[in-house]
């Protein structure tokens, strides 16, 4: 449990990035030296509320006497530390794994990627054209695939798998974070619905046997949809403006209030669009859900928009 | 634990697949009938979870049993471990020799890896397409990566589930043993060649890794007795644990899976370590193509691994030992599953061993066909019963390894020097080889060589005598290039035979010697379409995990296939080079663990040494 204070006082570490020395509490990551530094780092698998799975090696850093780069997200300072931030090696780190994402995955929905793209300088589409929908992704033969004659770039191209009301997983926007996968097992959910299926470049987030969400061990709360960084999971709703071409995030407006179906108090933030709510989130750092909610609290908003007519009863 | 499970019921075949391994299951809980009292108690915390551990073997028995894993029999794994379906779906579709959607009982995989390539696999899988139609599970015959059985490539495993299974290496392969393996099930084929065709100096005085390999009987430890079998052990047991660790330190034993560590540091770190228990892992997940030497030990002297392991759990403390079997080696899983029933029946292994007080238990866990597993932490993973991903690394083995415990993990052929050492003492053994490689080696010589097989020479030998040894290239033809180390190693030119094969003499040349892989190419082979296998090899057995490694070797893969077709456009090309030097170099920087990092080795040592790409078509 955590105390109100620490027992004994943490120490200061402190390390140099990019020359400049830098102090953080012991036991914090470089990245949050890094964020200290006001050195801004992108980073994808990397999440507020998850140990992080340091699976995108976007964050990647220089860490002298280190053969090869560090990721910051997962690395913990240790006194004395020199990191590199900007070298030509983490440049051609970030610019290639943010290539690679980008040759493979749609990245249309990801906050930040054209600034990162531009700051590095990649170029995804160098990797030839990409390929079209495959519909054998939930197949598996680990240890097998299709070579192609290597001018279509394999990608994660897949149609969107609409099998609830709820939300939406199109893994053609998946990067393999392992985020919902997280979310869903032991360090929140406990549920255990979903995890990686495959292996490689055919990996694939999925439910046994790929079985629709319905018939699996889903309880829809919807924490996989809170933590996911590219929008290859969204509410239903969301994905239908999208869709329709009406979701507009510049005319919403986003309002924190408390649960109303039970007494545990988690807090929600209602995304509201021409006055109808589109999605729940729920801020990360509130110290009862962390960001968690339950299938009530992320998708039961509906009855709010059964209003009555101006003027009538009922 | 309470988890979902879809209404797909295992068959009874299935069911007792899985009993035999685990005993029948009680109770609703465990997969068992829910009755009455069922509601009434729960099964959770760790002693439910604590059973993980066994997915592995749960879903070999399933699958060894009935061909495939099917729903039920996914659901009933799960129900007998508490694991959620989506988990151990997640980790039987993870390796290649198994099968989650059904499939023919008989399958044979054809390998189509580097050393069978040299050696004709492509005739044979022409030939097989003709006769039996296109790879694939449907057709029978699919193919494979490198099953390890280079000297007699090219190489076939033959498999048929059923009780019991019959699993079979094929070599070198025929497409009328393929093909009877198929009709008649791997039965009806002729007996394997024994052990010892793999070692040709097997029997020669001097040798010291390779003594008893095709002179003792392998199933016998009065055999192994009578060849100062456990002599090593009894030594060890006369001085004090931390006398074993110096005496290893002195002699100076690195590694010998490919990382070269230095062995006695590894162990001193470990026992150092105050959290307990602490475990012993052999690796013996050889799946670097072009290795093999590993199976010449467990195949021609499993007892000197059981007693090697003894020792190096006596030296760290250890009171359980786990092997990494790769899944492909059938008679080595037979004989070291003998090996460590005898040794326990004869009080070699178990409680208070031999009088010492010391108590070691040993467990084999077989791979299903997953080249990562061989990684130092992916290996621990998979023991687990999760996917064989590797971890990041600090927290390195030594701190938090196996069930996060401390944990030394040791190659075979490593393991296998330490009775020597004991036995010689440390600094004795130092003085064989040189300076900084100390000891004997193993090499695994294979490709186009009158003798391919495992050598066994003091470290210190060059690249050339080792090829002298293997008879060099047959009359009339001309050696084109060598890989050292495997797939993940370097080639180097026919014109550098001088180089000594010893860790500092491979890296004085800019190469490797990785897990002793000396793959010999003549001059009737086509080096780009090597190339592109050790691609594919690598797109096919990334684990997935990180971006430059799962999206990398796809696209190093993809630029190999644009070069190979369009050879005369020299600017393509060039681009194609810059692209693939890029990729490789994210490779090598930021991949999470060495598959990813060593992924792009040949390719670039093909391009910079051999000139490979650049040569005009």
């Amino acid at each position: 449990m955590n105390a109100p204070y620490p027992v004994t006082p943490v120490q200061q570490v402190t390390i140099k990035i990019d020359g400049e020395d830098v102090s953080v509490p012991e036991g914090s990551t470089i990245l949050t030296a890094c964020n200290a530094a006001g050195k801004d780092t992108p980073t994808l698998c990397y999440g507020d509320t998850l140990t992080p799975k340091n699976a995108c090696r976007v964050c990647m850093v220089e860490l002298k006497g280190s053969r090869v780069l560090v990721p910051s997200c997962s690395r913990k300072v240790s006194p004395g530390m020199e990191v590199m931030t900007d070298t030509e090696r983490v440049r051609h780190s970030r610019r290639l794994v943010l290539e690679l994402l980008g040759s493979s995955v749609d990245l249309s929905t990801t906050p930040r990627i054209p600034e990162w793209m531009q700051r590095y300088d990649a170029d995804p589409d160098r990797y030839g054209e990409r390929s079209g929908e495959s519909l054998t992704r939930d197949i598996h033969e680990p240890g097998e695939h299709h070579a192609g004659n290597g001018y279509v770039a394999a990608t994660m191209s897949q149609p969107d798998k609409i099998d609830n009301d709820l939300y939406v997983r199109d893994y053609s926007k998946c990067i393999l974070c392992y985020k919902c996968v997280d979310a869903c097992g032991t360090q929140w959910q406990n549920s255990f619905a979903i995890q990686i299926a495959g292996r490689g470049f055919d990996s694939q987030i999925s439910t046994e046997y790929a079985a629709e969400l319905p018939d699996s061990a889903c309880v829809f709360c919807g924490n996989c949809v809170e933590v996911c960084p590219t929008g290859a999971l969204s509410f239903k709703s969301e994905y239908d403006m999208r869709a329709a071409g009406t979701w507009d995030e510049s005319q919403q407006t986003e309002t924190t209030t408390v649960c109303t179906y039970c007494g545990v108090g988690c807090n929600l933030n209602l995304h509201v669009q021409d006055n109808k709510i589109v999605k729940v989130t729920s801020p990360h750092d509130h110290s009862i859900g962390h960001g968690n909610l339950c299938i009530k609290g992320r998708f039961g908003f509906v009855h709010v928009h059964s209003r009555s007519k101006e003027g009538s009863d009922s | 634990m309470d988890l979902k499970f879809s209404n797909a019921e295992a068959s009874a075949e299935e069911r007792d697949a899985v009993d035999r391994l685990l005993g029948a299951g009680d109770g609703g809980w465990h997969g068992g009938e829910r009755d009455e009292q069922d509601h009434r108690r729960a099964h959770t915390g760790h002693a439910a979870r604590s059973r993980r551990h066994f997915v592995m073997e749960a879903l070999h028995a399933v699958n060894d049993r009935v061909g495939w894993i099917s729903p039920g029999a996914l659901n009933y794994v799960g129900k007998r471990l508490s694991v959620a379906p989506a988990d151990v779906y997640s980790v039987a579709t993870f390796y290649a020799l198994f099968s989650t959607h059904p499939r023919p009982k008989r399958i044979v995989h054809v390998c189509t890896d580097i050393a069978c390539m040299a050696r004709g696999s492509k005739a044979v899988c022409a030939d097989l397409e003709k006769r039996l139609g296109p790879a694939s599970a449907d057709n029978g015959w699919k193919h494979s990566p490198c099953l390890g059985v280079c000297e007699r490539a090219p190489a076939a495993m033959a498999v048929e589930a059923g009780d019991p299974p019959h699993e079979h290496l094929i070599g070198p392969a025929t497409v009328d043993a393929i093909a009877l393996a198929l009709e008649d099930g791997p039965a009806a084929l002729a007996a394997e060649a024994p052990p010892a065709m793999a070692v040709p100096q097997a029997g020669q005085d001097g040798l010291m890794l390779l003594k008893r390999v095709g002179r003792v009987d392998p199933d016998s430890i009065d055999d192994y007795l009578a060849t100062d079998g456990y002599a090593g052990l009894r030594r060890a047991f006369e001085m004090q644990p931390g006398q074993v660790i110096s005496e290893v330190k002195d002699s100076r034993l690195m590694g010998r899976g490919g990382a070269a560590f230095p062995a006695g540091i590894k162990w001193e770190s470990t026992a150092k370590q105050p959290a307990t228990p602490r475990y012993l892992v052999c690796n013996a997940d050889e799946s670097e193509p072009g290795t093999f030497k590993d199976r010449a030990i467990l195949e021609g002297d499993p007892f000197a691994l059981i007693e090697s392991m003894t020792i190096a759990g006596y030296a760290i403390g250890a009171e359980r030992g786990f092997i990494y079997l790769r899944g492909e080696y059938p008679r080595a899983h037979r004989m070291l599953h003998n090996a460590i029933d005898t040794a326990r029946e004869r009080g070699f292994l178990g409680n208070d061993i031999q009088g010492s007080g010391f108590s070691f238990e040993l467990e084999i866990r077989r791979g299903a066909g997953a080249y990562i597993c061989g990684e130092e932490t992916a290996i621990f993973n998979s023991i687990e019963g999760y996917r064989g991903e590797p971890r990041s690394k600090p927290p390195f083995p030594f701190e938090a390894g196996l069930f996060g415990k401390p944990t030394v993990v040791n190659n075979v052929e490593t393991l296998c020097n330490v009775p020597l050492i004991m036995r010689m003492g440390g600094a004795q053994y130092a003085r064989i080889g040189t300076e900084g490689s100390t000891g004997p080696k193993l090499f695994c010589v294979s490709g186009n060589l009158v003798r391919p097989g495992v050598y066994e020479v003091p470290f210190g030998a060059t690249l050339g005598d080792v090829l002298t040894l293997a008879g060099g290239v047959p009359q009339g033809r001309k050696l084109q290039a060598v890989l050292l180390g495997g797939a993940a190693g370097g080639f180097v030119r026919a014109d550098e035979l001088n180089i000594p094969l010893t860790f500092e003499g491979a890296r004085a040349n800019n190469t490797t010697l990785g897990s002793g892989v000396v793959l010999a190419f003549d001059d009737t082979v086509e080096l780009p379409a090597i190339l592109l296998r050790i691609a594919r090899f690598f797109r096919d057995e990334s684990c997935g995990q990180c971006v430059p490694c799962r999206v990398g070797t796809v696209r190093q893969e993809e630029a190999l296939l644009r070069i190979a077709h369009n050879r005369r456009d020299t600017a393509a090309k060039g681009r194609d080079i810059g692209l693939l030097r890029d990729v490789g170099l994210v490779m090598k920087d930021s991949s999470i663990c060495g598959l990813g990092q060593a992924a792009w080795n040949a390719v670039e040592s093909a391009i910079d040494r051999l000139g490979v790409l650049e040569k005009s078509p």
